[in-house]
């Protein structure tokens, strides 16, 4: 059953008791508030953990799950708020402060130093000296007793990221937590992996060491949790039991269950099919990468392709390999723009067939912070705006160029010769997508179009993705705002685990069906 | 405490400033030395920094010691601003001397107006090659060109020095180690009478106008410089990181080979086993010093110059010790690094937190 | 051919490498390039000589020759650590700045003969034929580099201290995020490596050829950087290495008495060719280095929030 947050008789009721009958939660968060420029990152946020609870946090990114554990484990102070530990009222004013009240934290991106074995990574993390016989056989007994079989004296570089994740872990309970936070840890787990996790927390649980468990895994989260608490945009929209709640109740609550303003006109593909993947493969040589597997679509003029899903999911992977930043792909994946086949050529060629392309990090990837906007102006748009004379550059042509970018997009800055890193977020991604669109491609691939963008600059760079669209090119969006992909695109496909599952026209998809792919689980359609 | 505190925006008026602030350090600096050393320190400044341009010989001399340091340093800093260490310069500069030198020597009998451009182009090619060899190592094998091109520079100048004291010994020179003297066909032009300036000079200018141009308005260069201030854009672009490494290797090499054998056909006049007082070394000061932009190594080459020229003068007139002029040069890119931080940072006032807590 | 005499100079000519690629070692261990290893040397070698010949005592002229070159590293990991100038320049400013120091100071010194270091005398041990010499009749400094191989190898692999110190060249900002006091530790260790370089200076000017010259070390202050790539950042592998390019150099010498007719030059090209090609050799493998190098290293620590 669901309950809405004020219901805390409910609460009560439906929250795992401990055997010892004791009422007081372990963990209790009550109207904590954190804000940050421009966004209101946790919004008057209950939370109650009992001991020996596995607790679901559950909640899509942007949804402030990650400021919320840096508050609990110290990395932040919130606004407003209080944090009863044990009943009592703390401060909880850094790591190690947390860690002596018994808290430990295993990272989404673990912090191992890779050259040095497991022994010395724990040597390094405990609080207290301690002799290394004595270190090893306190390794040991936490191991057996917990299911975590780990081998001391390999070194972390050689160890799988599982096994990473269990050295981490290990780390943790030396300290004998009464909490313990894992954040999105099956994120790089193999199935398998993901069950011995599970069996390690279920033990864990049945020793009264309380878990705090951060996913967006509906699954998962259903499987091992005895609580959840769901958040969205900074609130917490629920409370339940997930071992109770059907896996589409709890997807509409995480993606809420109005379906935004569909506020596009109408685009209407004109058939000519301008982006073509076919059987893409890719492993990156970085371990902590995603890999691609097997996809596979198209997209024609005039339409806007959608790729939802939660970050970490082989975006950047992806994007890297369409850009043709990365070529080296494995067989026998084929990529074609505008019916050319472009696997093997790189960034300014796949340019000069009419492709722009627009990455996530703004600051030294997509621009040269350090450069004036004109000087940035000529990264992508050499040759395609005919901006090269026998080897020289054309200053010209470059800056009224540029001119036109900021006047048409409504950039803010002093001039075409302000340096890029002055440009505040929205005013940079405004004169970068201007940038490519003033290029006039036809297939663009845009990631994160608008994050960290004010409301204002948002609205003109959607209306400026639709123009585009409209005018005959073919667009792939690659976002993790649902309310994005649902305003602009008319097609729309779920990224997950370097898979991309295809669902084809949104206005024929539920918000139920997106929000079970993104929770990781394959969907037939 | 304080802290350092990364700008927005990089400080330009401290760009332009903190060269000039070194420079006043180690003037500065000079004082407690000259002092240390038991000379008058007025005096020693005097004659160390301002007597050598009192005169108009005593300028083109400066000029002339200048025009090796302008022509590597221009070099420089393209490789230095694409994050090319090419430290091996005075090794590329031999080598110009020593196929340049050969080259001349090879045709001391012609009497033709091709010998001189046989000979600098000779020269300009034996600085490539052996800027070439880096490049191909760092590209290929990955190994580290701060090193390679250092090591480098060795063994040019151990193969001068087999040169001149074996096969390219002069017969009719008393046995000393030193070629024969070049034809004047092989000779670089006087500009002055009555002075040694030479075309050497002309080379170096124009060095500056063309490697400003390629900086600022050329594709190439526009290359080199994103490669080094972002390599992840350069990847965006599609600009290839190879064939920036290559080229920057080139142009450096082929700079300091021309300086080589402007030095040798220019200034000195035959192959000796040293023709380089550390200008290769000498000229990385000039290129931090000069921002890295070819019009301030312009200036940087002369103000660098006059440290050489005023270590000569100071020996003779107040008897300082040669050596004075490698520790001024060494203090000068102390003082320059010391100072740039505030360029990049500024300084903050922070209270105090235990790094345990500050994470 | 005298193998015994050959040996004894093989570890003359090993010794200042060694030495001074030890302490390169752990400065780098900790995540900081230092180029100024030629120019620390060689003002470690002029204060040294300096000072023996002012006050006749060869172990006041190391001391006085270790803290000179420390004062010098003390400079750059200022400039450094405090500072955030750039490591490659940096180094190259202490090398010039070394050149330049070191030869206004050891003009008052060319020429002056000195007594090299004594060396030890075991009595019977020392007296015994071949291993009496190699082994029991060297300088204390000699003793002094196995005894900091051996220091140092045990320090990296088996103390806590070690631990912190190879922590904080992996990953500066992980080891912060620990709470290890990540500029400190590398301020000792830069200062260390500049102790060592003192040594081998000294060493030098005091027993490998007991006299002053400008620029004396010719270019072994950049070999001893190169052998701590070819010895993968370990500490034994690069006392192995400062042995073999010890050989080499001293076989550049013998060749010579053994009538081949190769010009001087050559030989003497030998050490620096053959740091090219160690250096191609280890940096070929990519996924070594990968392994073995100090990930932080030349990378800027900023504590951030």
């Amino acid at each position: 059953m669901i309950t809405a947050p004020n219901d805390s008789q409910n609460n009560m009721k439906s929250s795992y008791d401990k055997a010892s009958g004791e009422p007081n939660a372990l963990l209790e968060l009550g109207e904590i508030s954190k804000a940050f420029p421009g966004v209101l990152a946790n919004d008057g946020i209950d939370l109650r953990v009992m001991p020996g609870e596995i607790h679901g946090l559950v909640g899509e990114n942007g949804a402030g799950k990650s400021t919320l554990l840096k508050i609990i484990y110290g990395l932040l102070r919130p606004d407003q708020g209080s944090i009863l530990w044990e009943g009592d009222a703390v401060s909880i004013l850094g790591p190690s402060q947390a860690r002596s009240l018994g808290i430990g934290m295993v990272f989404q991106h673990f912090s191992l130093f890779e050259a040095l074995t497991v022994l010395e990574n724990i040597a390094l993390a405990i609080d207290e000296k301690c002799k290394t016989q004595e270190l090893r056989s306190r390794i040991d007994e936490v191991s057996r007793n917990f299911g975590l079989s780990i081998e001391i004296d390999r070194y972390v570089h050689s160890l799988s990221v599982g096994e990473r994740q269990r050295v981490e872990i290990v780390r943790c309970l030396l300290q004998s937590p009464k909490l313990l936070i894992l954040d999105e840890p099956t994120s790089v787990l193999t199935p398998q992996e993901a069950e011995s996790l599970f069996e390690t927390l279920n033990i864990l649980s049945k020793r009264g060491c309380a878990i705090l468990y951060i996913s967006h895994k509906l699954h998962e989260i259903k499987k091992i949790c005895h609580a959840a608490t769901i958040l969205r945009a900074g609130r917490v929209v629920a409370n339940c039991d997930p071992s109770k709640e059907p896996i589409k109740k709890m997807a509409e609550l995480l993606v809420g269950s109005q379906l935004p303003e569909i506020n596009r006109g109408r685009l209407t593909a004109d058939g000519i099919e301008r982006i073509h993947i076919e059987n893409l493969n890719y492993t990156s040589k970085d371990p902590f990468s995603v890999k691609l597997k097997n996809i596979s679509f198209t997209v024609r003029g005039g339409e806007i392709l959608g790729i939802a899903g939660v970050a970490g999911n082989g975006q950047t992977e992806l994007m890297s390999v369409l850009s043709g930043e990365v070529k080296d792909l494995d067989e026998p994946s084929i990529i074609k723009f505008n019916d050319q086949i472009v696997t093997s050529k790189g960034a300014a060629e796949r340019r000069l067939l009419g492709a722009g392309f627009v990455p996530e990090q703004r600051q030294g990837h997509a621009a040269v912070t350090e450069m004036s906007l004109v000087e940035n102006v000529f990264l992508t748009a050499l040759k395609t705006c005919d901006l090269e004379k026998s080897g020289f550059i054309d200053q010209a042509k470059a800056s009224s160029l540029a001119e036109s970018i900021i006047s048409n997009f409504d950039v803010r800055t002093t001039g075409v010769q302000a340096e890029t890193g002055s440009l505040s977020g929205g005013n940079l991604q405004k004169f970068i997508v201007g940038r490519e669109l003033l290029q006039q491609p036809s297939i663009l691939i845009i990631e994160q179009p608008t994050w960290g963008v004010d409301v204002g600059a948002a609205i003109i760079l959607r209306r400026a993705l639709l123009d585009l669209a409209k005018s005959g090119a073919a667009v792939i969006i690659i976002s993790q705002d649902l309310d994005e992909i649902f305003e602009v695109c008319n097609k729309i496909a779920v990224m997950a685990d370097g898979m991309i599952s295809i669902l084809g026209d949104i206005a024929a998809v539920s918000m139920e069906e997106i929000g079970v792919l993104m929770g990781g689980q394959r969907y037939e359609h | 405490m304080f802290t350092l505190e990364r700008r927005v925006e990089q400080s330009k008026s401290w760009l332009v400033f903190s060269p000039i602030m070194a420079i006043g350090l180690t003037v500065l600096s000079g004082i407690i030395i000259f002092s240390v050393l038991d000379k008058d320190p007025w005096m020693s400044l005097y004659t160390f920094f301002i007597q050598p341009l009192t005169t108009g010989f005593g300028f083109t001399e400066l000029i002339v010691k200048a025009t090796p340091l302008i022509l590597i340093g221009v070099g420089l800093s393209i490789g230095f601003k694409a994050n090319v260490w090419n430290i091996g310069a005075e090794g590329q500069f031999t080598m110009g001397a020593i196929a340049g030198g050969g080259t001349a020597l090879f045709l001391n009998t012609q009497e033709s107006f091709l010998v001189l451009p046989a000979v600098l182009l000779m020269g300009i090619l034996g600085g490539i090659v052996w800027g070439m060899i880096p490049a191909f190592l760092k590209t290929k094998f990955n190994a580290n060109e701060i090193l390679t091109s250092l090591m480098l520079s060795y063994v040019a100048l151990l193969i001068l020095s087999y040169l001149v004291h074996g096969p390219w010994r002069d017969p009719g020179g008393y046995n000393f180690p030193e070629s024969k003297i070049f034809s004047d066909f092989a000779m670089l032009p006087i500009l002055l009478e009555g002075t040694r300036l030479n075309l050497g000079t002309g080379f170096a200018v124009l060095s500056v106008l063309i490697i400003y141009i390629l900086l600022s308005r050329t594709v190439l260069g526009y290359q080199f410089k994103v490669v080094g201030l972002a390599p992840a854009a350069a990847k965006h672009a599609g600009f290839d990181r190879v064939k920036l490494i290559w080229l920057s290797m080139i142009i450096s090499g082929g700079l300091a080979g021309l300086a080589g054998i402007s030095e040798v056909s220019g200034t000195i006049g035959q192959l000796l086993p040293s023709v380089s007082p550390g200008y290769g070394f000498t000229a990385i000061i000039v290129a931090f010093l000069g921002r890295l932009n070819p019009v301030g190594v312009l200036f940087a080459g002369l103000i660098m110059a006059l440290t050489y020229i005023g270590g000569e003068n100071a020996q003779i007139e107040i008897g300082l010790p040669a050596a004075v002029t490698g520790l001024f040069q060494g203090i000068i890119l102390f003082y320059l690094l010391a100072c740039d931080v505030l360029a990049r940072y500024r300084l903050r006032y922070k209270p105090f937190l235990k790094a345990r807590d500050r994470e | 051919m005298d193998v015994v005499a050959i040996v004894l100079t093989i570890i003359t000519a090993s010794t200042p490498l060694l030495l001074a690629a030890t302490g390169e070692l752990i400065t780098e261990k900790s995540g900081v390039l230092n180029l100024g290893v030629e120019g620390m040397m060689l003002i470690g070698a002029i204060t040294a000589f300096a000072i023996t010949t002012i006050t006749d005592s060869a172990v006041l002229g190391v001391l006085a020759g270790a803290a000179a070159s420390t004062s010098l590293a003390f400079v750059f990991g200022v400039l450094v650590l405090i500072f955030l100038a750039n490591q490659v320049a940096t180094g190259l400013a202490l090398t010039i700045f070394g050149i330049g120091l070191s030869a206004l100071v050891g003009t008052g010194f060319v020429g002056i003969a000195l007594e090299p270091l004594p060396k030890l005398d075991l009595g019977l041990l020392s007296a015994m034929p071949v291993i009496g010499e190699i082994l029991f009749g060297q300088d204390f400094l000699v003793y002094l580099s196995f005894f900091m191989v051996v220091l140092v190898a045990y320090f990296l692999s088996k103390t806590r201290l070690g631990l912190i110190l190879r922590a904080v060249g992996e990953s500066h900002d992980s080891a912060h995020a620990l709470g290890y006091p990540v500029l400190l530790v590398r301020f000792l260790a830069i200062l260390f490596g500049g102790f060592m370089c003192g040594l081998a200076g000294s060493y030098l000017s005091l027993a490998y050829t007991p006299l002053w010259a400008e620029n004396m070390t010719a270019g072994r202050g950049w070999i001893a950087v190169a052998l701590v790539v070819f010895g993968t950042w370990r500490a034994v592998r690069v006392a192995l290495g400062a042995y073999l390019f010890g050989t080499i150099t001293i076989l550049q010498l013998h060749v010579q008495g053994w009538g081949l007719e190769i010009a001087s030059q050559f030989m003497s090209m030998l050490p620096y060719l053959a740091t090219i090609a160690v250096l191609v050799l280890i940096s070929r493998d990519g996924a070594k280095i990968r392994l073995n190098a100090p990930q932080s290293i030349g990378k800027v620590f900023t504590p951030s929030r």
